[in-house]
């Protein structure tokens, strides 16, 4: 068969899909199921994906409401999660991200664009009274953000009545909460947010986790205080004095 | 009454009361709101369905009119007016926001319209809403036409067309309320998504039903780019939008998959929403449109074919490019550039396609501003094809991701390309389904061409030199070894370019906003197509229906 009349016949057995929108769409589906199936099926059983690392753990009952809150105000579009390995980024932001560290956020929040910097290790960078003061103004404490002022955040309290139901639904996806976990969110919410110190339950639960008690009366737990807790936690899990990164080579 | 307006009644009947115990007790005010507005929906949709049956012929439309397919337009004159709608007010929004970043005092410390909650809304108005609606107007005037067979259904063509509409208004009002996914272009939460598949899948299914009622032995190039738009966003918003709300009377849900995996589906979704949405849609148009107006044949039949399937199949590999040097493993990395830099050729058979149609008719473009403006787009087509495979290498994306460079982009494609070929489109649509004898002006068409056309350039030349430096700015080094400028040192070297990208913003709001005079003109005051075949028996001002 000479290459012109397979040519010529390739095109001709192209007509049966211009005549039959079934095998069209069939065709279509068959085309486009390739690139998804080869690029994110692996993702799920290819144990590389993930580094094993201690550390990291669900979000308390208190930093998951602040996580809501950051998904709310859609954060991520100014403020990206994920520190590169390059030494720009490494020297500005710290330890590039793992996947390991956002195994846990239904969405991620990896972000695309840096209207602001990235806040992926933002916790413990600067006071919660630093982050306060800039959530109500940004500009009171830099200058020449291009930050909007949140100060809503500070003015509006918050109910845990219904975080328990959020972390039961997270439960469903995967994340490990236990039974214990949800039957206590309640109490571990206001332990972590009206009391100075963390108690040994909540510790038990969340290792790690930092209490603080917000202006003294925990009726008063304001967005601003759970969108801090959920800052100051970020990038604090994996402690890379420990960590090897060789150990996770992909 | 026919079965499917009882049908139709129940449905809706039982949603409205299902909406009054939702609303009755929402956990969230917003939530309680989109319930309110579910069950006027509902309702509204019931008393409509009341009026037709008593106002419409007891026997359904003819299929033909001595030997002529009886087309059913009143769907298209809808979906265009509401495209010229939502396209300025899209494009107002996204001035906002980009005179928000210039200027924050405008946020005015209030929550609805603080840059996070507007950005999702521009983005949502411009590319579904505007783009939605057109892509909706032109593919059921395209299937009509090229099929020579009446549009399938009776009530579901004005369900896809109101329920679409009802599904943007209720997406972004959700924005403004706080209640969002915050995933990019997938941000409607999980009510408003049930709201989106029910009316894409009877989109899929008419626009399928009139294929099938087709008197041409084949079905047009124009066609398979719809087909293939149709189908694969329906995938892609099942795959990315998987979650389980918090209960039925919260707005809240949690995506399934969350971290790397998360990202690498939307991104799968998010690339591919330019992908089918933005592209193969849009593609369609170009092979109805641009054929039509230049009144020659497509350039290349087989490259047509070719282009279709190689487009479709390298386009879902591309996503991953949104996520280089992440915590995504190296080798999806590594397939994402290579297929992006692999989809350079498809984009380009489509663009030298589109282009080679005017093959003989090139001297229209002097004459005809409407072909202007389609064969512009397709070369913004070809200019940010070859852009996007560029900045997906990982060198130059270790520069431009994260900067203004890729909003830059974005806009390149989507004023230039889809916007460009959407105005077009219009321009060719309105006098055809309103049955006008031409536009009310070329004169404006040719002002709108050019104000846009500057617009364009200022706004995407600012966003070259913005990310390019704030790139370059943020890796900068000085002799001693240390990083030279802190992160708010780049953002002030930025304000003048985000001045000037307003501007060139507000130009392209300008042209639209032509566009819709010239537009409204058109359907209230120029003469009727009919008046000129037979003159003197219709009156000049005859109502649009």
């Amino acid at each position: 068969m000479t290459s012109a009349s397979s040519g010529r016949s390739l095109w001709v057995r192209h007509q049966t899909l211009e005549k039959n929108s079934i095998l069209l769409l069939i065709g279509i589906l068959i085309a486009i199921s390739f690139g998804g199936l080869v690029e994110v099926l692996p993702l799920f059983y290819l144990k590389s994906t993930i580094e094993k690392v201690d550390g990291v753990r669900p979000y308390s009952p208190l930093e998951l409401t602040g996580f809501n809150i950051y998904v709310r105000e859609g954060c991520y579009l100014c403020h990206s999660q994920m520190i590169r390995p390059l030494r720009d980024e490494v020297e500005r932001y710290g330890h590039y991200s793992l996947a390991a560290e956002s195994m846990y956020d239904h969405p991620f929040q990896w972000g695309s664009k840096r209207n602001g910097p990235d806040l992926a290790r933002v916790g413990g960078k600067y006071s919660d009274d630093w982050h306060r003061d800039h959530l109500r103004n940004p500009r009171a404490v830099v200058p020449a953000s291009i930050m909007p002022g949140y100060p809503w955040l500070e003015k509006t309290p918050l109910d845990p009545t219904h975080v328990a139901e959020h972390m039961s639904t997270l439960a469903l996806t995967g994340v490990p909460y236990t039974k214990e976990m949800i039957d206590n969110a309640v109490a571990d919410f206001w332990a972590q947010g009206g009391s100075d110190e963390a108690s040994p339950d909540l510790l038990k639960r969340y290792p790690k986790a930092i209490a603080r008690d917000a202006g003294g009366d925990k009726q008063q737990l304001t967005e601003a205080d759970a969108l801090i807790a959920y800052l100051q936690r970020l990038g604090t899990q994996v402690d890379f004095k420990l960590y090897d990164d060789k150990a996770n080579i992909r | 009454m026919r079965t499917s307006e009882i049908g139709l009644i129940i449905v809706f009947a039982a949603l409205a009361l299902f909406s009054l115990l939702v609303a009755s007790k929402a956990y969230d005010p917003g939530y309680g709101f989109h319930a309110w507005l579910f069950v006027a929906a509902s309702v509204a949709a019931i008393f409509a369905i009341f009026n037709r049956y008593h106002s419409r012929p007891a026997e359904p439309p003819p299929q033909t009119i001595d030997g002529k397919p009886n087309y059913n337009f009143s769907q298209v004159r809808f979906l265009s007016l509401a495209a010229v709608f939502w396209g300025i007010a899209g494009f107002t929004v996204g001035l906002y926001i980009a005179l928000e970043l210039a200027f924050p005092a405008l946020n005015f410390d209030l929550p609805w319209i603080s840059f996070g909650r507007l950005r999702p809304l521009h983005t949502s108005a411009v590319i579904f809403a505007f783009g939605g609606n057109v892509l909706l107007a032109t593919s059921f005037y395209i299937v009509q036409r090229t099929c020579r067979a009446r549009l399938a259904g009776d009530l579901a063509p004005w369900f896809i067309a109101l329920g679409y509409n009802f599904f943007i208004v209720i997406a972004g009002t959700g924005y403004l309320l706080g209640i969002t996914h915050s995933k990019e272009y997938a941000e409607p939460e999980w009510y408003a998504d049930i709201l989106l598949v029910c009316v894409w899948v009877t989109y899929l299914l008419v626009f399928l039903a009139t294929i099938w009622k087709r008197a041409e032995p084949h079905i047009y190039v124009a066609n398979w780019f719809f087909l293939a738009f149709i189908v694969t966003i329906a995938v892609l918003v099942l795959g990315n939008n998987a979650s389980i709300p918090v209960s039925i009377y919260s707005p809240k849900s949690y995506i399934l998959w969350s971290g790397v995996q998360d990202a690498m589906i939307q991104w799968w979704y998010g690339h591919n929403a330019v992908g089918f949405f933005l592209t193969a849609g849009f593609l369609a148009i170009m092979y109805y449109f641009i054929p039509k107006r230049a009144d020659r044949p497509i350039y290349s039949y087989r490259l047509s074919i070719v282009h279709f399937w190689a487009l479709i199949f390298l386009y879902i590999w591309a996503g991953p490019h949104h996520l280089h040097y992440t915590a995504l493993p190296d080798w999806a990395q590594t397939l994402g550039m290579t297929f992006s830099v692999i989809l350079w050729m498809p984009s380009w058979g489509g663009m030298i396609n589109g282009l080679m149609t005017l093959s003989g008719a090139w001297d229209k473009l002097r004459t005809d501003p409407v072909l202007r403006m389609l064969v512009v787009s397709v070369a913004f087509y070809g200019m940010s094809t070859f852009e996007g495979p560029l900045m997906s290498v990982k060198e130059v994306n270790a520069l431009s991701h994260y900067t203004d460079w890729g909003i830059g982009h974005v806009h390149s494609g989507s004023l230039g390309w889809v916007g460009f070929v959407s105005f077009g489109a219009l321009y060719c649509l309105v006098p055809w389904v309103f049955n006008r004898k031409q536009l009310y002006s070329l004169k404006l068409v040719n002002w709108h061409f050019w104000i846009a056309t500057i617009g364009i350039v200022f706004y995407i030349s600012a966003m070259w030199v913005a990310g390019i430096m704030q790139g370059l700015m943020w890796r900068a080094y000085t002799s001693l070894g240390f990083l030279e400028y802190s992160f708010v040192e780049t953002t002030q070297a930025l304000h003048p370019m985000y001045i000037i990208r307003a501007l060139g913003g507000g130009l392209f709001l300008v042209g639209a906003c032509i566009m819709a005079y010239n537009l409204v003109m058109t359907i209230i005051a120029a003469p009727s197509a009919d008046e000129i075949a037979s003159p003197g028996s219709a009156p000049a001002f005859a109502p649009a229906e």
